[in-house]
């Protein structure tokens, strides 16, 4: 067989070229998008995922919130630094002395990409476009302060005209509330309430037509600072300095690339210079930032809160005291500090700390005795005869680490036995709505800056306390505060209801959600936000 | 030959229309909709918004308006990406994950074929021992584990290729090496069994006794026989490959089919789904096709049957 050795030659040089050709590819370093976005002055964010739509007016996420702001602008916006209402498309505005009527006097150089003027018509078209009940707005009720919103949102009401909106002028919006909303005006600042290009809606299908293509670039007509130039799914969107901006020469970036580029590669994309900011970090690198480029690590609050959702409808979850027994029984400081470690703050309340200036008095105890002696009083002493409750989370090795430590906890503490399951996201959303759970992982993220968008959530009529625990007491309040003008009066309502909430405890707080980035030191402009609000305007890169 | 085709095709129909209702039956049995929220929406405006895609209809409604529609050609708009066709999410990505599937179908045969060969000439020594191990070592070796270690050696430690994107040629080494050892360590396996069941044949003796090289025996009488095996595997592992690798495709950020995929079934994004499956199993159909008219081509007593 030694003829061999010329074939058995010829097949090794096959794979050495092949080989080379490896080699040769890697050749020529490339400049890296850090490199050349400095240069350029065009930022790259990592987004973490796919925005599902461009539409403010059908979109929920704070991934489309991200990119939406840089392209589309409403009549108030937030201060980069400070979150302080700033004008946006109005320039300024006269509160009534019931605080229940906003008079806008709009910017005269407030512009569309197209060089359009933006008009009080154009807003006033954008609200009947979200409020139509045919359009299917997911968050239409973000505009339910506005007087009549609700009624023809729901259909009681087929006249928009009934609505309380009006334009007495081409510069002048009036926008009329049902009560005095004291956070009304930062809620402006939200996609629910930004305009869209009414003759755009229009070319391309009906005012409530939710397949419309009119968000593609080349199509898209926005008032923000930025024009939307290119969006390929699952591979970038670029925008470009919008010329027609009322105040273009402030705004210090040419350009943006949004990449969503899975959070697991994120970290990766940044070390190799993809990026200048990343939309998380992960766990298991964080360590190794702290250690060696703690300045290119942020942890900004963020206005949310993680929980475990009780469903107090029978069995032992009925009664308060086993409830208080299972919250009382977890070390928060210990989660966050050994198994969260991204900065997140142990929650003893339910409301984050400064929503909106409020500060939760109510504190529920870390007290493994109290909470065997509450057990015991429920009838569990030790807790013998205690049934199996399932603790049910949508996939992900996060919330199942975390599950894992409260299920020894509560093993340890209390001597109960918790089953844990997970399930895939959707099916999780169902069983979460079909109420056919015990205990279930839950997170809310505030929709605007003030303590009512999380303290509402424990009203009867809330589509989403899933708990079936209802307090007429606790109802009250909230509606109670809902209209009281005095602010201090006001935050004291929210006081006794947080305190109400924590001592009947359908949910049990576990922390308080931070978000985690990796930034380069060359982007400036970049605060933290509690609401992960960074008006693109502000930020700037230098060297 | 051209009956032949023609009656696959007619084949194809009812494959493709088991396909398609089954994926339409499993889909809606599966819990939660594709516009169940974290925040849900009020049951009014769930209706409306179900209303503007057809949902609010009796199952055998929507059933047959789909089918009509797939006639039509139309495969309806995704319900994740509002404003996106699916043909037009298809007709984007698909280009991306065919030319990492090509590559990758390159990597394979390069590295499958010649080590198979290889390995059956060197039967029973320790040399096609060790290539065996590694072939299964390969096979064994997920994407997700590949992928990673490959990052890791070339990308990180070495700094030779970028590690994510799709920008420059230098990007398709890495992804097109993970997805395309395994099979590549497949057809290996594949190629060395067809190899060693050819060369015991009579032909092959009587032409090495007729005094030719063996690389001319293998090459020229060998080979042909010897790689029925890896061409019928290449039908169904080019479609693979080339629709698209959800693992691939998410770990180097490469913009092609994969993540659609399997991010379609787990958004309940009904159209979505429904429009991959049915791309994917055509392609599989076809790429069998083609795998039966190679092979008749290289082996003539097929081609009567």
């Amino acid at each position: 067989m030694l003829s061999n050795v010329s074939f058995i030659n010829k097949a090794f040089f096959q794979l050495a070229s092949l080989v080379l050709a490896f080699g040769w590819c890697a050749c020529a370093k490339k400049q890296t998008n850090v490199e050349r976005g400095i240069q350029n002055g065009e930022l790259y964010i990592g987004i973490g995922a796919e925005p599902a739509a461009l539409d403010p007016h059908l979109t929920t996420g704070l991934t489309e919130y991200s990119v939406m702001l840089a392209l589309l602008e409403g009549l108030t916006t937030l201060h980069p630094k400070t979150m302080a209402v700033e004008p946006g498309v109005a320039q300024s505005w006269v509160i009534s002395e019931d605080r229940k009527r906003y008079t806008f006097h709009f910017d005269p150089e407030a512009r569309w990409s197209n060089g359009d003027r933006v008009t009080p018509e154009d807003f006033i078209f954008s609200f009947k476009r979200i409020l139509s009940p045919a359009l299917g707005a997911p968050y239409a009720y973000m505009l339910y302060p506005m007087r009549g919103a609700e009624a023809f949102h729901r259909s009681q009401s087929i006249d928009f005209g009934s609505v309380g909106v009006s334009a007495p002028d081409a510069h002048t919006l009036v926008i009329e509330l049902e009560s005095p909303t004291p956070y009304f005006l930062n809620m402006l600042s939200h996609n629910t309430w930004w305009p869209v290009h009414p003759p755009t809606i229009l070319e391309h299908g009906a005012i409530t037509d939710r397949i419309s293509k009119w968000t593609k670039p080349g199509k898209f007509i926005g008032n923000g600072p930025f024009i939307l130039e290119r969006w390929r799914l699952n591979n970038g969107i670029s925008v470009v300095r919008n010329p027609h901006y009322r105040k273009h020469s402030k705004v210090g970036l040419n350009g943006i690339h949004f990449l969503p580029i899975a959070v697991q590669s994120e970290e990766r994309a940044f070390r190799a210079g993809h990026l200048h900011l990343t939309s998380s970090v992960p766990i298991h690198r964080i360590d190794w930032y702290r250690k060696n480029h703690p300045e290119r690590l942020r942890f900004d609050t963020a206005l949310g809160v993680y929980y475990y959702m009780l469903n107090t409808k029978s069995g032992p979850l009925a009664d308060t005291r086993v409830r208080q027994a299972l919250a009382y029984s977890i070390n928060r400081e210990d989660l966050t500090k050994h198994i969260l470690r991204a900065g997140q703050k142990p929650a003893y309340h339910f409301t984050p700390p400064n929503t909106g200036g409020y500060q939760a008095r109510a504190r529920l105890p870390y007290d493994p005795q109290l909470a065997r002696k509450r057990l015991a009083e429920a009838g569990f002493p030790d807790g013998k005869e205690f049934p199996k409750l399932q603790l049910l989370f949508n996939t992900s090795e996060s919330h199942r680490t975390l599950a894992v430590a409260i299920q020894q906890i509560w093993k340890r503490e209390l001597g109960i036995d918790i089953e844990l399951h997970n399930q895939e996201w959707k099916a999780y959303l169902a069983t979460r709505q079909s109420g056919n759970f015990d205990i279930l992982r839950a997170a809310w993220y505030g929709d605007y800056d003030d303590p009512n968008t999380f303290l509402s959530l424990g009203e009867s009529r809330n589509g989403n306390n899933h708990t079936n625990w209802h307090d007429p007491h606790y109802d009250a309040l909230i509606k109670k505060a809902a209209k009281e003008t005095d602010p201090v009066a006001r935050m004291e309502l929210f006081q006794e209801a947080e305190a109400i909430l924590i001592e009947a405890l359908p949910v049990i707080p576990i922390y308080f959600y931070v978000t985690s980035r990796l930034i380069h030191p060359a982007v400036k402009g970049w605060y933290p936000s509690l609401l992960d609000n960074h008006p693109y305007q502000a930020i700037q890169l230098k060297k | 030959m051209l009956t032949h085709i023609i009656k696959r095709f007619l084949q194809a129909i009812p494959t493709l229309w088991i396909i398609v209702t089954a994926t339409f039956v499993l889909l809606r049995l599966a819990p939660g909709g594709p516009f169940d929220t974290e925040k849900p929406v009020s049951p009014e405006i769930k209706l409306q918004i179900e209303a503007h895609y057809g949902l609010n209809e009796g199952l055998h409604v929507q059933y047959l308006r789909f089918l009509g529609n797939l006639l039509k050609g139309d495969l309806g708009p995704s319900y994740q990406y509002a404003g996106w066709d699916v043909q037009e999410i298809i007709a984007q990505a698909f280009p991306v994950s065919l030319e990492l599937g090509l590559w990758a179908l390159l990597v394979a045969l390069l590295i499958g074929i010649p080590l198979g060969v290889f390995a059956a000439l060197r039967h029973n020594k320790p040399s096609e021992s060790a290539l065996m191990a590694i072939a299964t070592a390969g096979i064994c070796l997920p994407s997700f584990v590949l992928g990673p270690m490959l990052l890791l050696a070339f990308a990180i430690s070495l700094d030779w290729f970028n590690p994510l994107g799709w920008n420059y040629a230098s990007d398709r080494v890495l992804p097109a090496l993970t997805l395309g050892l395994m099979y590549g360590a497949y057809i290996a396996r594949l190629a060395r069994g067809g190899m060693l069941d050819v060369l015991q044949n009579e032909f092959i003796r009587t032409a090495r006794a007729k005094g030719l090289s063996l690389s001319a025996v293998v090459g020229r009488h060998a080979l042909r026989s010897a790689l029925q095996p890896v061409v019928a595997y290449l039908g169904p592992a080019t479609a693979g490959l080339i629709s698209g690798s959800f693992v691939v495709e998410t770990l180097f950020f490469i913009p092609g089919l994969g993540p659609f995929f399997v991010n379609a079934a787990l958004n309940r994004d009904y159209t979505m789904v429904m429009g991959t499956v049915l791309f994917y199993a055509i392609l599989i159909i076809t790429f069998n096709l083609i795998v039966d008219l190679v092979q008749m081509w290289m082996q003539p007593r097929t081609r009567n049957e």
